[in-house]
């Protein structure tokens, strides 16, 4: 299973989350694990998904997070997590 | 597992601190396209290019998206064409036949620049070589992607003094041939003293001849990075600001690293070397310059300079060099003053002049990088100033680099303008005493004592 990460940043309103998780359910990505804190006013939320089960290809499935995020006003990002390993880890 | 805090950590870096890999640099061998007959020779190389290269611009921007980390630039690196059309180019203009070729075919793979356009005359020129070096002007102002390099001396046999005088003679022929936009050729050529074969950057990377048929090589980024990374200690003692630089070059190259295994992997295609340079751009809070000046120098240039840029290129050594597998290219901290914003100021406000940058490249990885200088100094006096370049990296064994543009029509106080990420640039004075007797000697000066190391 390779793991990626979704995160959403933007001013706090009501049916992010919601809205972000029905349309990882319409695609078959499974959440593994979220977390979510206050930065300097913004809300950030991190997803751990799988996205291994989608039809969708990975580039696809980024780009239409991209548009859900601006038709909320928030940033989202869909990376694999290889990333984060390779900077954050020894 | 991977928590939120490191997550927004990356991020940022990526968002607002200007973080991205500066190339994926493709080296493709072409030492099987030489033939007898010239057009046979641009035929193969332009199927050899488009062949190996075909999906090199698709692969960066499918890691760009899965990854979210931008990759600046996907460019290709050459067998120097110096050797490839040695037993066909008759002429200088069979070699520009040659550049126009390597242009098409960059075009048509859709990578923004091409190295390689390159001869190694360290010790002595062949017939071809000189043939090259000649058409240098013309392959640059009749082709838009092409790069040149020319490598005049190592630590192991000294310097090309005939080559040194013949490339200043070449740069002013090229900054004429370009004279409409600010003599530009001369932003595409590059002279040498120790030439990596490996190195991803531009205008100097080709293909060295101790390469296999294609590699790939990458080019990481990140002085914004580690700008931030130094005020986030203002006053801390030259400990903990070494430490901290460490640390975050460690980061940088680890995404450098990670975009390489990944291009290679996907392109089936050897993965070579991360080189580590810090590379600037024209762009707001991507300047070396910048950390230099957070390391509490009022400008770069001010006394003081010299040392904070020789524990910033090592520090950026020492976590880089545990990052990556294979470290090679520069691997180093980048001072062009055209192509980062803090240089430019730093010029502009009198704090930095061409003595100054010649001290600082004894100690980082290229050289006199992207200077303009009035039009009218003499090609023996931009001999001279190669000369002392080259004599550095001879004799401190390591690589330097002459890129300079005397810009046609313009004097101090003048501005060059480039472009795009080569940025512009404030005509800097030159030191108007004569080289014009040393140069004109002649030969070869040999090669320092500790290269005889056998």
């Amino acid at each position: 299973m390779s793991k990626s990460i979704i995160t959403v940043v933007g001013k706090d309103q009501v049916g992010i989350i919601a809205k972000v998780c029905t349309y990882l359910a319409d695609n078959n990505v499974n959440i593994l694990d979220i977390s979510q804190t206050i930065v300097d006013g913004f809300f950030n939320m991190m997803m751990i998904a799988d996205a291994d089960g989608s039809e969708k290809e990975f580039k696809a499935l980024s780009a239409e997070l991209e548009d859900l995020g601006k038709s909320m006003g928030c940033i989202i990002k869909l990376q694999r997590e290889e990333i984060f390993n390779s900077m954050q880890r020894i | 597992m991977i928590n939120l805090s490191e997550v927004i950590e990356t991020n940022a870096m990526i968002e607002k601190e200007n973080l991205d890999v500066r190339t994926i640099t493709l080296g493709i061998s072409l030492l099987d396209c030489m033939a007898d007959d010239i057009n046979t020779v641009c035929t193969k190389i332009y199927d050899r290019i488009t062949k190996k290269a075909e999906n090199l611009v698709r692969t960066g921007e499918d890691i760009e998206r899965e990854y979210a980390i931008p990759i600046v630039n996907k460019r290709i690196s050459v067998t120097p064409i110096g050797i490839i059309g040695a037993s066909s180019a008759a002429s200088s203009e069979d070699y520009v036949k040659i550049a126009e070729t390597l242009d098409r075919a960059a075009k048509e793979v859709g990578v923004n620049f091409l190295g390689g356009y390159s001869a190694l005359p360290v010790k002595g020129m062949t017939k071809a070589e000189r043939l090259l070096i000649e058409s240098i002007p013309d392959a640059l102002s009749s082709t838009e992607r092409i790069c040149s390099s020319v490598a005049l001396g190592s630590t192991k046999v000294g310097i090309n003094m005939d080559a040194v005088a013949l490339m200043g003679n070449v740069i002013k022929r090229s900054a004429e041939k370009t004279k409409d936009t600010d003599s530009s050729a001369c932003t595409k050529l590059v002279v040498f003293c120790n030439a990596p074969d490996d190195n991803p950057f531009m205008a100097g990377a080709f293909h060295g001849v101790t390469e296999t048929d294609a590699v790939i090589n990458v080019g990481v980024s990140g002085p914004g990075v580690i700008k931030h990374a130094v005020d986030s200690v203002p006053d801390a003692d030259f400990g903990v600001l070494a430490e901290t630089i460490k640390r975050t070059a460690f980061k940088v190259t680890r995404l450098g690293q990670l975009v390489a295994q990944e291009a290679s992997k996907r392109m089936g295609i050897p993965f070579g070397i991360v080189d580590l340079s810090l590379a600037p751009t024209p762009a707001i809070g991507d300047s070396i310059s910048d950390i230099l000046e957070g390391m509490g120098l009022e400008r770069t240039g001010a006394p003081g300079t010299t040392a904070a840029l020789a524990l910033l290129n090592d520090q950026v050594k020492k976590g880089g060099i545990m990052a990556s597998s294979y470290v090679g290219g520069l691997s180093g901290a980048f001072i062009p003053v055209s192509e980062d914003q803090g240089m430019i100021n730093a010029v502009n406000a009198g704090a930095l002049t061409i003595e100054k940058l010649e001290a600082m490249t004894c100690i980082c990885s290229v050289g006199l990088d992207m200077i303009a200088i009035p039009g009218d100094v003499p090609e023996s006096t931009i001999s001279g100033i190669i000369a002392d370049e080259m004599a550095i990296g001879m004799v401190n064994q390591k690589t330097t680099a002459v890129r300079i543009i005397p810009v046609i029509g313009k004097d101090v106080g003048d501005t060059a303008y480039f472009g795009g990420l080569l940025g512009y640039a404030p005509i800097m004075a030159v030191n108007r005493f004569s080289s014009e007797r040393f140069i004109a000697r002649g030969g070869r000066i040999p090669a320092p004592v500790h290269s005889f190391r056998n």
